[in-house]
């Protein structure tokens, strides 16, 4: 009988010693070479046969990337190897980034996110990243060692499809920084799975808003949906109405329509695609409705 | 496919062990220590019976490789009695009778002890949430959330 839980196939566990050597052997060996940090998609892939590398390099612990700092000023630094329950857990995150944390604790569970990181999530590119909304709406920007020295990736275009990001060959994701957000912002993260907790999301919106002068309605209101295209998405168009127009409940509608006539899901064994859209519109109705009177009792 | 030389703490105890690369801290556990406590379910992360407590913290232990845990302090059900008295959990589960088949009952356990080391009085929520990685098919979660209700005093 075939076993239905193999162990990993034959794989060599390389661990650099520096970020150039780390570099250099994943630009060396493109195609069967994979840097990893947490493993918690990595070797699933790896058992299922979908990915079929031959070197799984560790950068753990390289230059940083095992720290998390939060600086007044600059914000958020989360180093790549930092687990998901580490940033979570902090008291700052907690304050000035609750949409982090709440996208975080959504995230499969607890003693996976002992090891699952926000930058493996980000770099994993699923269209599914429970936090990679709330990273994008915060205006998070990786950090990435590469051949050419670091350089650094705006997430708003660091997505290319499902599992592809704007990374290369032998480069390697350091750490997200998300600078300090909008004074009296207001997040919500709603994700509808199979279960309550534990389950990839079948849809999930991430709602970000602070009140802004410069706009006609008094309010910004940010947008990006999981799980419903080849990509994180951001939905400018229905953002735009929410800045020009009165907010209210005909406002809202609107934007929720925006937003799921803006997503192209696909069927899957999670949903189908017309269940996708339709939840697209109720949940970010409900995600924009809650940010809006929460916004409204603060002011 | 290279080996590798690794010292690590299991329940107390110093360990050397050879590993191969893709041997996983799971594996290690009952194939090379013996300590079967520890169950291998799913395999990817998802039903939680090869919880352990890895530095302190509770982790799939099947999305661990063991070379990852050079130097790593790892505690299994096995390491939860200490000087031949049950955990105080352990006693509380058999009470209330939260083991049924006890397949899930290391996983439960270890998720559960985490949960009380870094909370002691959790909320009823906060213990449905902590063992919402462990899936157990058999008592319907009930007597289990009570047991760790027990030990925390909560009931």
């Amino acid at each position: 009988m075939q076993n239905p839980h193999p162990g990993l196939p034959e794989i060599e566990y390389i661990k650099p010693a520096s970020l150039e050597e780390a570099s250099k052997f994943l630009a060396a060996h493109a195609g069967e070479a994979r840097p990893f940090l947490g493993g918690t998609d990595t070797f699933v892939r790896l058992r299922d046969g979908v990915w079929k590398d031959k070197y799984l390099v560790d950068v753990k612990g390289l230059d940083g990337t095992a720290q998390v700092s939060f600086d007044p000023e600059k914000g958020l630094t989360i180093g790549a190897g930092v687990a998901m329950n580490r940033v979570e857990a902090m008291p700052e995150v907690r304050e000035h980034y609750p949409l982090l944390a709440e996208a975080i604790r959504t995230v499969a569970s607890y003693q996976l996110r002992n090891r699952a990181t926000v930058v493996g999530n980000i770099c994993n590119a699923s269209p599914a990243g429970d936090t990679i909304g709330a990273c994008m709406l915060y205006g998070g920007v990786l950090k990435v060692f590469g051949a050419d020295g670091v350089r650094e990736e705006p997430l708003d275009t660091f997505f290319k499809g499902p599992g592809k990001t704007n990374l290369k060959p032998g480069d390697i994701a350091l750490s997200l920084t998300l600078p300090l957000p909008p004074k009296g912002h207001v997040g919500r993260y709603i994700k509808v799975a199979r279960n309550k907790l534990g389950d990839l999301a079948i849809v999930g919106v991430s709602v970000l808003a602070y009140p802004d002068a410069r706009v006609a309605s008094g309010y910004r209101f940010l947008i990006a949906l999981a799980s419903v295209a080849p990509v994180p998405l951001r939905v400018p168009a229905a953002e735009k109405v929410l800045a020009e127009k009165t907010i209210d409940e005909a406002t809202i509608a609107e934007a929720a329509q925006i937003a799921m006539d803006s997503c192209s899901p696909i069927d899957d064994v999670r949903g189908s695609a017309q269940y996708r859209k339709l939840m697209v519109r109720n949940m970010t109705r409900r995600a924009l409705t809650e940010v809006w009177q929460k916004l409204t009792q603060a002011a | 496919m290279g080996y590798h030389r690794i010292t690590l703490t299991v329940n107390g105890v110093m360990e050397l062990v050879d590993v191969p690369s893709n041997m996983t801290l799971l594996q290690m556990l009952r194939e090379k220590l013996g300590l079967t406590g520890t169950k291998n379910g799913c395999a990817s992360g998802e039903c939680g019976a090869c919880t352990v407590m890895l530095n302190g913290e509770p982790v799939n232990s099947c999305m661990v490789l063991a070379v990852e845990c050079d130097g790593a302090d790892v505690v299994t059900v096995e390491g939860l009695a200490k000087n031949g008295q049950l955990d105080p959990l352990q006693e509380a589960i058999i009470e209330t009778g939260g083991v049924q088949c006890g397949f899930c009952t290391p996983g439960i356990l270890i998720s559960s002890r985490a949960l009380l080391n870094r909370k002691p009085k959790p909320t009823e929520f906060e213990i449905r949430e902590a063992i919402s990685g462990n899936l157990c098919r058999c008592t319907g979660y009930n007597r289990i959330v009570e047991a760790v209700k027990k030990v925390a005093g909560t009931e």
